[in-house]
C-alpha cells in the first residue's frame, strides 16, 4: 500500500505534479522472458568450440605456498590452459592488487576455498580430474576467523604493512582500518541521563545467498580482443578490472551482462571473469566457468561479522543525551570500509547533542568481504536498537514515542556530519504507531519487536541514451544490470517524460562498448541515478523534437513545447498548429535532419538517504527456543514509488534477509579455519513456510534531489529486522538478546540461564 | 562409473556381489546424488533397482503393510490405508526434504543412508519395522533398528539388498508419531528426534509402548525407561515428565553446526513428551 | 566408459540423447537438450531452481540420473506456456510482480503446477509448505503465495 504524503513544502511541489505512468503497476517488461525459461542467465550462455574451467581451492584457512606444480595437469587428454597467478599483471593499486589476489592466491591463501590454480579443458569431469594432479606444497600458517581474537597481540598477522588510516597506538597488524564520527561532549551528555546502559553484541557473518552461482563465458583471439558474458551488477566494473589484470585496454574488452540471479551486493565485484579471459586468452578458445554452491559459500563474499560496545544515556521522559559505539569488524583477509559505514550509519536515526562512533576494520582467515544490502549498517543499527529498546523497557516507555521524540529530521545535524535535507523518519514512525499492527494483542510466549533502519543511498556515474524510433516508438538504452525490475521504472520514467504509452517503450541493458561508462548497480542507485539521466536523455530528445516541429512549422524552436508527448505551439507569435505528435516527428525525422536521439551522461548526486520501520510480532517456544514470525510490517519512505510493486518487493526482500541474519544464517567456522556449512541445507535461509505475508507500507516524501522526487529503496530495508527481530525474541522470551543469529541453542541457553 | 538398471532382483545382486570397486544402490537417489557431486563416493557401480518387481508397490500384507524399496515418500503419503494404520511413520518419512525430495526419497534408502539423524528410521524403529534383505546368500528378515551400525555404516554385507520394508499389524487403539527439532520450517536435519509407537485399552491406559530417539546418539536409541514410564498410565503430567527425563537421561549426543549436547538432549526429551501426546490422540486416549 | 542411449520425452516432444552416466538430468536438459529454463542453484536438492515433473512427479533433476529418464515424460518450465498463451500461474505471476531476479520462477512455477494438479484449493500454509524446498531470496516470498494462490482460484472458476 503507498501512503500519500500530504504536508510539508517540498512535497506538496511534488504531489502537484500528474503522473500518468509513474506509480502504476505495469507488468514488467522481462517478465514473459522469466516466466518461459527463454531469460538467459550467467551459466546460460555457451560458445562454438568452449572450454570449461574448474579452480582448485586452499584446503587450509592460511598457509605459504611454497611451489606449485600443474604439470600433470597439463600433460593430461583434453586439458588446454592452466593459469595461476604468475599469468596475471601486477597492479599499482592496492585495491586491484587485492581484488586480483583473491581471484588467484599469491604467495599465501588466506582462507579456506581461497583460488590457487584453474584449469580449463574439454569437460568440467576433465579439468576436475586435472585438478587432482596438480601439486602444491603448503607451509601451513597459524589462522584466526575471529573478529577479537585477531586483535589481540597473540594473533597471526595476516599482512604486514596494511594499515591505512592514522590507526591508533596498540593495535595490531591485522587492524587495516580506523574511523570516528559523531560530535558533542560525551561526558557532559551521560552526566544528564537518567539511565545509562551498556551492551556488547555480536553478529555472525552473513551470505548474500543469491540463487544463481557466480557464471562467466570468456573469449579472447590472438588480436587481443576479448569478450565476456556474466551474470554481474556491473559490466564497466567487469571490463575494468578483467582487463587490467590480462593486461589490455578497456576498449578491447567487450563485457554483456546477462539476466542476473540475485546479487545483493555480493556481484559488485570479480571472481571468475578475469580468470576466464586468462584462459581463453592462454588456450585461444572459449572458457566457460560456473561456481558450485560450495564454491560459492566459501569464495565469494560474504558480509563482515561485528562484535560492538553500545552504550547510551536516557532520560526518565525518553530523550536519548549520549550515545556511544566501538565497532569491530572482520571482512576477511583484505582490508575494506564497511566498519566506516557502521560507524556512520549507527545513530543516523537520531538527533543527538552528543555522540561518538569508533570503527575498527580486523583482517582474519575468511573470504574477501563483498558488499550486502547497505553494507555495515544492519548489525551496527541492530547494536544501537537493542539498547535503545532497553532502554524504552527499563523506563517503561513506548518504544516508538521514544523514537519520535528523538527522531532525526530536516535540519538534524546528523551522527555522522551532514545536516539532513528533507527525510521522512518521523512520518515513517508516525505511520507504524498509527497502523492497526502496533495496537494489535499479543499471545503467550510472544513479543513485538520495533526498530528503525537508515541508509544512505548513492548516486554515481550514469550514462543513458534514449532513440526515437521511425515507427514512434522509442529504445532507452542503459549501463546498470536490471537486478529487481529496474527496466520497469525506467521505461515508465521514459514514457512519463515523453508522454508517451509505456508499450511504446523498451529499455535494454547495453554492453561495455554500445553505452556510456556506469557505476555498477549498488547503493540503491539505479532508479535515481539512471531514472535521473533517462528523464535529461528524454528532455535532449524532446528539445530535439521540439526544434523539428519548429522547422517544419516554421517558428522559433523556443516557441514550441512539449506537452502529452506532442509538440504544440506556445506565446503569442507561434502561430496556430495543431500538436504534433513524437510518432509524427519521428516519422518525418529524415526530412528535418535525421535520425532523433536524446543522451545524457552525469556522475549524479543527490541521493536521498532512506528511513525505514519496521514492526514484528515474534513467539518463542520456551522449551526449544524456536522462533516463529507471526506478523511482520515494513514502513519505508521510498520518495516517489516509481513501481510501487518492486518497491514493496523490496522492502518484502530485505525483511526477510534480515529475517535471516537475525535467526538462523551464520558463516560456521571450525577448529581448523574451515568453513562447515557451505550449503543451502546449513547455511539457513528463510523457506516460504518460514514466513508470514509481509505487510509493506511506502511513504512518498519526496527527494528533492530527483526531477519526480525518488529516493533509493533497495538497501534500507536489511538494516531494521536485526534489531526488530531482536527486541521481538527478548521480549517474548523474558531476556535480552545479544547475539545473532538467535538460533534455538542460543536462545534455548539464554532463557535456562535466566531461571 | 556404469549404470545398470537390471529387471530383477536376482541380476541386481550378481552385479553388485562381482563388483570390485565401490558400488552404489539407486532407489531415490536423494542421498546417492548429493555424494556423486560432492565426489564423497565415487562409485564403479551404480544398480538402479526400480525397474524390479515390487519394488515400487506398497502391498497389505498380514495386517500390516510391505513398503518397497523403492516406494518414494510421496506414494507413501498418499496411500490413505497407509497412512490410517501407521501415520507417525509416514510422517517421518514426509518431513525428509522437500516436496521434490519427497518425489524421489525412499525409507529403505533413508535407513541405508545411515544417518544418525535420518527422519524416518525413529518411527520405524518404534514401529518394530523389519527390513527384508536379499543377497548373494539369499532372503533374510532384520529389525530395522539392527540395520544401522554407526554414522554412515549398515549391517548389510556385499551383494545384500534391502528389497522392502514391513510394518507389522497391530492392535486396535494403538498410535504413533514422529517428532523433530529443526531450526527452520522445513529443509533441516534433525537436531533432536523422536518416535512414539503405543497402544492402549479401553480405559486410556497406555498397555504397549515404545519410544525411540534419533539425532542424539549414533544410530537410533530406544529408551525402554521411557516406554515404562508410560505403560500403566494415561499419560498424566507426572508420567510425561518421567519419560521427557528418561528421553533426555539417554542422550549421548555431539555438539555440532546444528546443535549443542544441552541443546540436543533438552529438545529430545521435548520432542518425546510431545511425539507421546499425538501419538496417544492417534490412539484414541483423551487427555 | 561408452555412453548411455536414452529415449525420453520432454515436454511432449521425443528425444533421444547420450549421456555419461554420471550426468544428471538437469545436465542433460540444459548442457545437450538446450533447455535451459531449470537452473542449478545448488546441486544437492536444497534450492528448488532446478524442478521438473518427472512422469508427473515434482523432482529436482539435479537429484535425477539422466540415464533414469528412459522411457519416462520430462516437462520443464518450457513446457508450461501453449503457444503464445501463457498457463494461469505465468500470467498471475506476472500479475502479481512475484519476481525479481527470475532465477527461482522456472522452478516455483514447476512446483505451483504439481500443487495445484493435486491441490486445486490450497490453504496459504499448504502452498507455503508445498514451496519450501524453493528457495527465493528476492521476494520475502509474499508475492508468489499471493500469486499462487490467486492462481488456484482462478483456475477453480471462483
Amino acid at each position: 500500500m503507498v501512503t500519500e504524503y500530504k504536508e510539508g513544502s517540498v512535497g506538496a511541489e511534488f504531489n502537484k505534479r500528474e503522473f500518468k505512468v509513474v506509480g502504476t503497476r505495469p507488468p514488467r517488461p522481462d517478465g514473459v522472458d522469466k516466466v518461459t525459461g527463454r531469460a538467459l542467465f550467467g551459466a546460460d550462455f555457451t560458445a562454438p568450440g568452449m572450454l570449461h574451467a574448474t579452480v582448485l581451492r586452499s584446503p587450509h584457512a592460511h598457509a605459504r605456498i611454497v611451489s606449485i606444480d600443474t604439470s600433470g595437469a597439463l600433460a593430461m587428454d583434453g586439458v588446454k590452459a592452466v593459469v595461476t597467478s604468475e599469468d596475471f599483471v601486477k597492479q599499482t593499486s592496492s585495491g586491484n592488487q587485492d581484488t586480483l589476489d583473491n581471484c588467484m592466491a599469491r604467495g599465501k591463501v588466506f582462507y579456506d576455498g581461497h583460488a590457487i590454480v584453474a584449469v580449463a579443458a574439454t569437460s568440467v569431469k576433465i579439468a576436475n580430474a586435472a585438478l587432482k594432479l596438480i601439486k602444491v606444497e603448503y607451509e601451513i600458517l597459524p589462522h584466526e576467523t575471529d573478529v577479537d581474537a585477531a586483535m589481540l597481540d597473540s594473533a597471526p598477522v595476516l599482512h604486514e604493512g596494511r594499515k591505512f588510516r592514522n590507526i591508533p597506538e596498540g593495535n595490531n597488524a591485522n587492524v587495516s582500518g580506523y574511523w570516528e564520527f559523531g560530535h558533542g561532549d560525551m561526558d557532559e551528555g551521560f552526566a544528564k541521563a537518567d539511565i545509562v546502559i551498556e551492551r556488547s553484541f555480536k553478529t555472525a557473518a552473513t551470505h548474500q545467498g543469491y540463487i544463481e552461482p557466480h557464471a562467466t563465458l570468456a573469449t579472447m583471439g590472438p588480436d587481443g580482443r576479448g569478450e565476456i558474458w556474466v551474470c554481474t551488477q556491473g559490466q564497466f566494473m567487469v571490463r575494468d578490472l578483467a582487463a587490467a589484470f590480462v593486461g589490455i585496454e578497456a576498449s578491447q574488452l567487450r563485457v554483456t551482462a546477462s539476466e542476473i540471479g540475485g546479487g545483493f551486493g555480493g556481484k559488485t565485484t570479480v571472481y571468475l571473469e578475469p580468470v576466464a579471459l586468462a584462459l581463453a586468452k592462454k588456450s585461444g578458445r572459449p572458457v566457460k566457468m560456473v561456481m558450485t554452491r560450495e564454491e560459492v559459500f566459501r569464495a565469494s563474499g560474504p558480509t563482515t561479522s561485528s562484535s560492538t560496545d553500545v552504550k547510551i544515556g536516557m532520560t526518565k521522559d525518553g530523550r536519548i543525551t549520549a550515545g556511544q559505539a566501538k565497532l569491530r569488524y572482520q571482512g576477511g583477509a583484505f582490508p575494506n570500509i564497511t566498519a566506516m559505514l557502521g560507524a556512520m550509519t549507527a545513530f543516523a536515526s537520531y538527533d543527538l547533542e552528543a555522540v561518538q562512533t569508533q570503527a575498527w576494520n580486523v583482517l582474519t582467515n575468511r573470504p574477501k568481504q563483498a558488499a550486502y544490502r547497505a553494507p555495515g549498517a544492519p548489525m551496527a543499527i541492530y547494536t544501537v536498537e537493542s539498547v535503545v529498546d532497553e532502554l524504552c523497557q527499563k523506563l517503561g516507555l513506548d518504544p516508538l514515542e521514544v523514537r519520535l521524540l528523538n527522531a532525526a529530521k530536516k535540519g538534524t545535524l546528523s551522527s555522522y556530519g551532514p545536516t539532513f535535507d528533507e527525510i521522512g523518519l518521523v512520518a515513517t514512525l508516525e505511520a507504524a504507531k498509527a497502523h492497526p499492527h502496533y495496537a494489535a494483542p499479543l499471545g503467550p510466549n510472544q513479543g513485538r519487536g520495533v526498530s528503525c533502519g537508515f541508509w544512505f543511498n548513492f548516486a554515481g556515474n550514469t550514462s543513458v541514451s534514449m532513440n526515437i524510433n521511425e515507427d514512434g516508438t522509442v529504445a532507452v538504452i542503459e549501463g546498470n544490470p536490471d537486478i529487481g525490475g529496474s527496466r520497469a521504472s525506467i521505461s515508465m520514467m521514459a514514457a512519463e517524460e515523453l508522454g508517451i504509452p509505456l508499450e511504446k517503450v523498451r529499455t535494454i541493458v547495453a554492453d561495455t562498448n554500445a553505452i556510456g561508462f556506469n557505476d555498477v548497480t549498488d547503493g540503491s542507485r539505479v532508479t535515481f541515478a539512471v531514472g535521473l539521466a533517462t528523464i535529461k536523455a528524454a528532455r535532449a530528445a524532446i528539445q530535439n523534437m521540439c526544434g523539428r516541429a519548429a522547422q517544419i512549422w516554421g517558428i522559433d524552436a523556443d516557441a514550441v513545447d512539449w506537452v502529452d508527448g506532442a509538440a504544440v505551439p506556445t506565446g503569442h507569435n507561434a502561430g496556430d498548429f495543431p500538436p504534433m505528435s513524437l510518432a509524427k516527428i519521428a516519422a518525418d525525422s529524415a526530412k528535418t535532419g535525421g535520425p532523433i536521439a536524446g543522451h545524457f551522461e552525469v556522475n549524479a548526486d543527490g541521493a536521498g538517504v532512506s528511513f525505514g520501520v519496521h514492526l514484528v510480532d515474534v513467539e518463542v517456544d520456551p522449551e526449544t527456543g524456536f522462533t516463529e514470525i507471526k506478523r511482520y510490517t515494513v514502513f519505508q519512505d521510498a520518495g516517489k514509488a516509481i513501481h510501487p510493486d518492486y518497491v514493496e518487493g523490496q522492502m518484502q526482500g530485505g525483511a526477510v534477509q534480515g529475517i535471516g541474519w537475525a535467526l538462523n544464517e551464520e558463516y560456521i567456522y571450525g577448529e581448523d579455519g574451515k568453513l562447515q556449512n557451505a550449503g543451502f541445507l546449513d547455511y539457513r535461509i528463510p523457506v516460504a513456510s518460514d514466513l508470514p505475508m509481509i505487510d509493506a507500507v511506502i511513504l512518498e516524501i519526496p527527494n528533492p534531489g530527483h526531477p519526480y522526487g525518488v529516493r533509493g529503496v533497495g538497501e534500507t530495508g536489511i538494516v531494521p529486522p536485526l534489531a526488530a527481530v531482536a527486541n521481538g525474541v527478548s521480549h517474548a522470551a523474558g531476556v535480552r538478546m545479544t547475539e545473532l543469529p538467535m538460533s534455538p541453542p542460543r536462545i534455548l541457553a539464554a532463557i535456562d540461564g535466566a531461571k | 562409473m556404469r549404470f545398470e538398471s537390471p529387471d530383477t532382483i536376482e541380476q541386481a545382486i550378481g552385479l553388485l556381489n562381482t563388483c570390485e570397486g565401490t558400488s552404489r544402490v539407486l532407489a531415490g537417489g536423494t542421498d546417492v546424488l548429493v555424494q556423486l557431486r560432492l565426489a564423497l563416493v565415487e562409485p564403479e557401480l551404480i544398480v538402479d533397482i526400480k525397474h524390479i518387481a515390487g519394488m515400487r508397490d506398497i502391498t497389505a500384507e498380514d495386517g500390516g503393510f510391505r513398503i518397497g524399496a523403492a516406494v518414494s515418500g510421496a506414494e507413501m503419503g498418499e496411500h490413505a490405508d497407509l497412512v490410517a494404520l501407521w501415520p507417525g511413520v509416514v510422517e517421518a518419512m514426509e518431513l525428509i526434504g522437500s516436496t521434490q525430495v519427497q518425489g524421489r526419497a525412499t525409507l529403505a534408502g533413508n535407513l541405508c543412508n545411515a544417518s544418525p539423524a535420518a527422519d524416518s528410521v525413529p518411527a520405524m524403529v518404534a514401529a518394530n519395522a523389519v527390513a527384508t534383505i536379499v543377497g548373494p546368500n539369499g532372503t533374510r528378515e532384520c529389525p530395522v533398528a539392527d540395520i544401522p551400525v554407526s554414522p554412515s555404516k549398515t549391517s548389510l554385507t556385499k551383494g545384500e539388498v534391502i528389497t522392502s520394508i514391513y510394518l507389522p499389524a497391530r492392535p486396535d487403539n494403538s498410535g504413533d508419531a514422529y517428532l523433530r527439532f529443526i531450526p527452520r520450517t522445513e529443509m533441516d536435519i534433525a537436531v533432536s528426534s523422536a518416535g512414539v509407537s503405543l497402544t492402549i485399552n479401553c480405559d486410556g491406559v497406555v498397555t504397549q509402548a515404545r519410544v525411540s530417539l534419533g539425532a542424539v546418539a549414533p544410530t537410533v536409541l530406544v529408551v525402554e525407561d521411557a516406554s515404562s514410564a508410560i505403560i500403566g498410565t494415561k499419560l498424566e503430567d507426572a508420567a510425561i515428565a518421567t519419560l521427557q527425563a528418561a528421553c533426555s537421561a539417554a542422550c549421548n549426543p555431539i555438539d555440532d553446526k546444528r546443535g549443542t549436547v544441552e541443546f540436543r538432549t533438552k529438545t529430545a526429551g521435548v520432542m518425546a513428551k510431545r511425539a507421546a501426546l499425538i501419538a496417544y490422540s492417534r490412539a484414541g486416549g483423551s487427555k | 566408459m561408452s555412453k548411455i542411449h536414452v529415449s525420453t520425452s520432454i515436454n511432449g516432444d521425443a528425444v533421444e540423447y547420450l549421456c555419461e552416466p554420471e550426468e544428471t538430468l538437469l545436465d542433460v536438459l540444459r548442457n545437450r537438450v538446450g533447455l535451459t529454463g531449470a537452473k542449478e542453484g545448488c546441486g544437492s536438492g536444497d534450492c528448488g531452481a532446478c524442478s521438473v515433473a518427472l512422469d508427473g512427479r515434482l523432482v529436482c533433476s539435479c537429484l535425477v540420473l539422466a540415464a533414469e529418464a528412459e522411457g519416462k515424460t520430462v516437462s520443464t518450465v518450457e513446457g508450461i506456456a501453449e503457444g503464445e498463451n501463457l498457463h494461469v500461474l505465468q500470467q498471475k505471476l506476472l500479475d502479481h510482480a512475484a519476481l525479481q531476479c527470475g532465477i527461482c520462477t522456472p522452478g516455483i512455477l514447476i512446483a505451483s503446477k504439481a500443487l495445484l494438479e493435486k491441490n486445486p484449493d490450497p490453504t496459504e500454509t499448504e502452498v507455503r509448505y508445498w514451496l519450501a524446498g524453493n528457495l527465493c531470496r528476492c521476494t520475502g516470498y509474499d508475492k508468489i503465495i499471493r500469486a499462487v494462490m490467486d492462481a488456484a482460484a482462478e483456475m477453480r472458476g471462483a
